[in-house]
């Protein structure tokens, strides 16, 4: 009763709120950089910032799936908001590198790209959400029939790739990548077993 | 904190130092925490006084030698030195200190001796990090002797001609500018002369990425990461990345020591 009562509500709450909610990371960002509030080197804050953004909305959608079959919750209505969240906020990081770190040194970063695993597997997060954010909306779906579906399972890899990007990136204290990677891969677990 | 009478040096570069707020609060320091502005905030907790550094190894006089002992006749002087982490970022900072190689002269190197080791203080009740194992403490580095013995080779006790910050490396650090910084040990306890070369933690950690000499090198990537340019901290959002200088803009006075060495091997 009390599940079916919250399904009620929760279908009620329009997805440009969703939206909206997901936009406050940003401004949040946007705020603590126009106020000095980034510290030292404002450009690694903001980079990191919207990655961990990034893995928050990827990690919120992938949670979505067990949620409704644990306990009969379902977010389905909001899966695609939070999905494309996650896509801008993890571009937005991308954007970040490419031109505040490494600032439009293209030759350079193409070949770190190549060249450093911890870039390749984000660049390929990144490549992996491209296709499932294109395809967000109703016409593909429509479009696409049963093959939306298994399009969007790239989400899977997607976030396993992030994770490791994240993890592979840490220079010595790895507990909270590994948290992340967990989570990721404990999420992606539950799906095995239906 | 206390002022520091030293002596403007040659060996300073004209480049304007970053400010004093950047310098201290901007650090790689894991004892006392691993974000950058960690140590700063713990900097508090650490004991500074008294501190004694322990001098043993192939020297004539070992022992352990009181800061104040080591601080009278030793010659101070300004260096403001390039900082270049091996993290691809870099500060100029205007350090206070003096020659390694007069406090080597003063405890007499044996004939023997080829390298120097240093050791950080182990304390964790005092040092938060040093309660988890980030690293195997104690923290440790090493030099070559002549390397030690060279003139840009210093030991700081100050910055901005004031007494050091705890977070900086108080009361006594190392420092190398043509080295990346994690071979600029802080804090440090004692100074070991050995004839086979120390262990030094990151390149014990991962040898692929750290490696025993560490000199700042454009042309020697680190694995995870191009050391071709490097972020001057303290430019703001937009400023350009610079190019690295082969070690760190300080070849002309030390690329001698490394003559006839592969420095994409030995890096």
């Amino acid at each position: 009763m009390q599940i079916a009562k919250m399904n009620c509500v929760l279908r009620g709450v329009p997805p440009w709120a969703v939206y909206l909610a997901g936009a406050l990371p940003l401004a949040w960002v946007v705020w603590l950089g126009a106020t000095g509030g980034l510290g030292i080197d404002p450009v690694k804050e903001i980079e990191h910032r919207l990655g961990k953004i990034g893995l928050w909305f990827l990690v919120a959608g992938l949670a979505i799936t067990p949620l409704r079959r644990q306990t009969g919750l379902s977010l389905l209505r909001q899966r695609r908001a939070l999905g494309l969240l996650a896509f801008f906020y993890v571009a937005l990081h991308a954007a970040v590198w490419l031109g505040l770190d490494m600032r439009l040194l293209w030759e350079q970063a193409a070949k770190d790209i190549l060249k450093r695993p911890y870039l390749t597997a984000g660049m390929a997060a990144l490549a992996l959400l491209l296709p499932l954010a294109l395809t967000s909306n109703d016409a593909s779906v429509r479009w696409l029939g049963q093959g939306w579906r298994k399009l969007h399972r790239l989400a899977y890899p997607a976030a396993i790739a992030a994770g490791v990007h994240y993890l592979w990136q840490t220079k010595a204290d790895v507990t909270e990548p590994l948290i992340w990677l967990a989570a990721i891969l404990g999420l992606l677990a539950l799906r095995l077993r239906r | 904190l206390g002022q520091i009478v030293a002596a403007p040096s040659r060996y300073s570069t004209a480049q304007t130092p970053n400010t004093r707020e950047e310098i201290t609060g901007y650090n790689n320091f894991y004892e006392l925490g691993t974000d950058k502005a960690d140590p700063r905030k713990n900097a508090r907790l650490l004991t500074l006084k008294p501190w004694a550094v322990q001098i043993d190894g192939l020297v004539d006089r070992p022992g352990s030698y009181g800061l104040e002992d080591i601080l009278s006749g030793a010659q101070m002087e300004e260096r403001i030195y390039r900082l270049r982490c091996v993290e691809a970022w870099s500060m100029v900072v205007p350090w206070v200190g003096f020659e390694l190689n007069q406090l080597l002269a003063r405890v007499g190197v044996q004939p023997g001796a080829k390298y120097v080791g240093f050791e950080t203080l182990v304390r964790p009740d005092e040092m938060p990090g040093q309660r988890r194992a980030i690293l195997d403490w104690p923290y440790r580095e090493g030099l070559r002797l002549d390397e030690a013995m060279h003139p840009l080779t210093i030991l700081a006790t100050g910055l901005y001609g004031e007494e050091m910050p705890a977070q900086n490396g108080a009361p006594i650090r190392l420092v190398v500018p043509w080295k990346y910084g994690f071979k600029s040990i802080k804090s440090i306890v004692r100074i070991t002369l050995t004839e086979r070369e120390p262990v030094c933690t990151w390149n014990a950690m991962q040898s692929q990425e750290y490696g025993f000499y560490a000199n700042v090198n454009p042309e020697v990537d680190h694995p995870r990461w191009s050391q071709a340019t490097e972020r001057r901290i303290g430019g703001g959002i937009f400023a350009p990345r610079e190019p690295t200088q082969m070690f760190n803009g300080y070849a002309a006075e030390v690329a001698s020591l490394y003559a006839g060495m592969d420095l994409a091997k030995f890096y």
